[in-house]
């Protein structure tokens, strides 16, 4: 039956709506006309459970017509019409029952006793479909701010899972191994160097845990942050890995969100270097044009190497990042060209204000 | 092996140099070993491989074109025991496990590299080991092959999955056909099949695999077959179970 469709709620109300009101139709029937208590009972039930019917309506009434987004004078309408119509078929169905049943022996007043009742009747019907509206609406209100909630504390999640992960996108455990093993290996073949890349590692490190606390810091410090990094990863590639700059001195004061470029740095090793056996480069472009700050990575790229990871993770954690704190105003765009990849970052170029 | 007096032969792959220094100094006090080579990424190493017939492999897994896992698909295994050495891929890791294949994590302990040593030594060559199917096991969930490496006589080709347009079991080889040349490899059609994406490519017969997007329409053949017949106009059989499960593919993509 309509199991799937009811809520509990919904189930209760139904159940206690028929008994409370049978008990009110049957107290109507029997104190005004005369009918005795046990047939005013009987009736009285019967009545209730004609009327749930109506109480029915009222379920898919107020489905059709939302609260929040129908005009009040259509849910006026609306419910009106529906209240005085099934009140009417009701009572009318009420008063085929009553003439029924006044064929049975000592039942035969049924007919004029209901008759009698019968404006009350519908003053009760009107009444009764009017406060199924009531309870209806409530229920239907009570689930949407539960759903509510449940929205409000999925996103909260959701964005508690993207810092997550962009924090732990921030130093590749790959990257990390790596350079601990050429650590390792140094340590017997250049013990100098060996301490030098502890040294570089430490700082990277440390830059990077400081840096992920702060909103925005200058280009410069940035610029600290990938020389470490490229450093680290020369002496794993040796001179397979060329850089090369060309970062404009007013650049370096402008305002960038903290490890913009690293992660694009990094894509650049992984799937363009890493994947050339001769090694290749990587370009950093950094310009202002008037009020906007234009800064391009770009490097050597072998399309037929088929980089076995989706290079889209670091690239979409940028574009959230310049999302997050300039909208509409900051451009990414990534394209391949036959051997370079390049990535172009716009957005609006900030100074620090001195006082 | 060392009981007869020869020595065992090595070979180190890893394109990170310092890498390949560390393997050697670990090395260097086993007199019952001899490094024949060190090859900067998977090229070098099939070729190395070929010449020196090595018994030891150490195989970096990430290099450039060529990973370790095809490096292991295109060498003769015959006697050959293979050492991975990794820094950190959570699906390879797991794959080892499963396949019990020796390996080591980027940075080991000189204990560490001494206990693979020792197991390699003892062991010897694992047949048992389908290289193509480790190499599937070591990839994530719903991730396929991008490309397949075959070797024609001393010549490695790779592949792109988009440009193969079927393959066709013959006995204990697969013939790949790809931009109309035909490549052999030894694999089962099966093995193939299992690398591949399966809402690409389709087995329309025991025999055959397809690539969706080359078949051009398929028509009846006598009284209750079928034959596909591909944009270059190869006609391959299609079985009934195969008729099947091509048309519930082009169904879902209409």
């Amino acid at each position: 039956m309509a199991t799937k469709r009811f809520t509990p709620a919904q189930h209760l109300a139904f159940w206690a709506g028929w008994t409370v009101f049978g008990l009110v139709l049957a107290a109507l029937l029997n104190s005004s006309s005369g009918m005795p208590v046990r047939h005013a009972l009987l009736f009285g039930m019967v009545l209730s459970g004609i009327a749930q019917m109506n109480a029915w309506s009222a379920v898919f009434s107020c489905r059709t017509a939302p609260l929040e987004s129908t005009p009040a004078w259509r849910l006026l309408a609306t419910h009106l019409t529906a209240a005085v119509l099934l009140t009417f078929f009701w009572v009318k169905i009420g008063s085929i029952v009553a003439h029924q049943m006044a064929t049975l022996p000592s039942w035969q007043d049924t007919y004029p006793q209901y008759s009698d009742r019968a404006g009350l009747l519908y003053g009760a019907g009107i009444f009764y479909y009017v406060l199924s509206v009531a309870v209806n609406y409530a229920l239907i209100a009570q689930k949407q701010s539960k759903q509510a909630q449940e929205r409000v504390l999925e996103s909260t999640m959701r964005a508690r899972e993207a810092e997550l992960a962009a924090l732990k996108a921030q130093i590749n455990p790959h990257f990390l191994y790596n350079s601990l093993n050429s650590i390792s290996a140094l340590t017997s073949i250049d013990p100098a160097r060996a301490r030098d890349m502890c040294v570089s590692l430490a700082d990277f490190l440390r830059l990077t845990l400081g840096m992920g606390e702060k909103s925005v810091i200058p280009l410069r410090e940035e610029l600290g942050l990938l020389e470490k990094y490229c450093a680290i990863e020369r002496v794993r590639f040796g001179d397979r890995l060329t850089l090369k700059e060309d970062v404009t001195d007013e650049t370096k004061d402008c305002l960038v969100p903290p490890l913009l470029l690293q992660p694009l740095f990094e894509n650049a090793v992984v799937h363009g270097i890493a994947q050339m056996p001769e090694g290749g480069w990587i370009c950093l472009q950094a310009a202002r044009q008037g009020d906007r700050l234009s800064l391009v990575v770009e490097n050597s790229w072998d399309p037929e190497a088929g980089s076995s990871r989706k290079n889209g993770v670091g690239l979409k954690n940028v574009q959230r990042r310049l999302e997050a704190r300039y909208g509409y105003d900051a451009q990414l765009q990534a394209n391949a060209e036959e051997n370079v990849f390049r990535v172009k970052l716009q957005f609006p170029a900030e100074t620090e204000k001195r006082k | 092996m060392s009981s007869t007096g020869r020595k065992w032969k090595a070979l180190i792959v890893d394109d990170e140099e310092l890498a390949r220094k560390l393997l050697r100094e670990m090395l260097s006090g086993h007199d019952e070993i001899e490094v024949v080579g060190e090859c900067a990424n998977g090229m070098e190493a099939v070729k190395a491989a070929a010449e020196h017939k090595p018994d030891l492999l150490f195989l970096d897994v990430q290099m450039p074109k060529l990973t370790g896992f095809d490096v292991l698909e295109l060498i003769d295994r015959g006697r050959v025991a293979v050492i991975f050495v990794t820094a950190y891929d959570q699906y390879a890791m797991k794959a080892f496990d499963v396949h019990a294949v020796d390996y080591l994590l980027k940075p080991f302990s000189r204990e560490r590299f001494e206990a693979a040593l020792d197991r390699a030594k003892a062991q010897g060559p694992k047949k048992a080991v389908d290289a193509a199917e480790l190499a599937a096991a070591a990839r994530p969930a719903g991730q396929f092959a991008e490309r397949i490496v075959v070797k024609d006589g001393t010549k490695v080709t790779l592949i792109p999955v988009a440009k193969l347009d079927y393959a066709e079991a013959l006995d204990d080889y697969v013939s790949l056909v790809s931009d109309g040349k035909k490549h052999l490899k030894p694999q089962t059609i099966s093995g193939l099949e299992m690398a591949l994406d399966p809402d690409l490519f389709v087995r329309i017969h025991r025999s055959y695999l397809v690539n969706l997007e080359r078949v051009s329409r398929i028509e009846p053949y006598g009284k209750d077959s079928k034959v596909a017949i591909l944009q270059n106009g190869a006609k391959l059989p299609v079985s009934r179970t195969g008729y099947t499960r091509l048309k519930k593919l082009l169904d879902e993509k209409s």
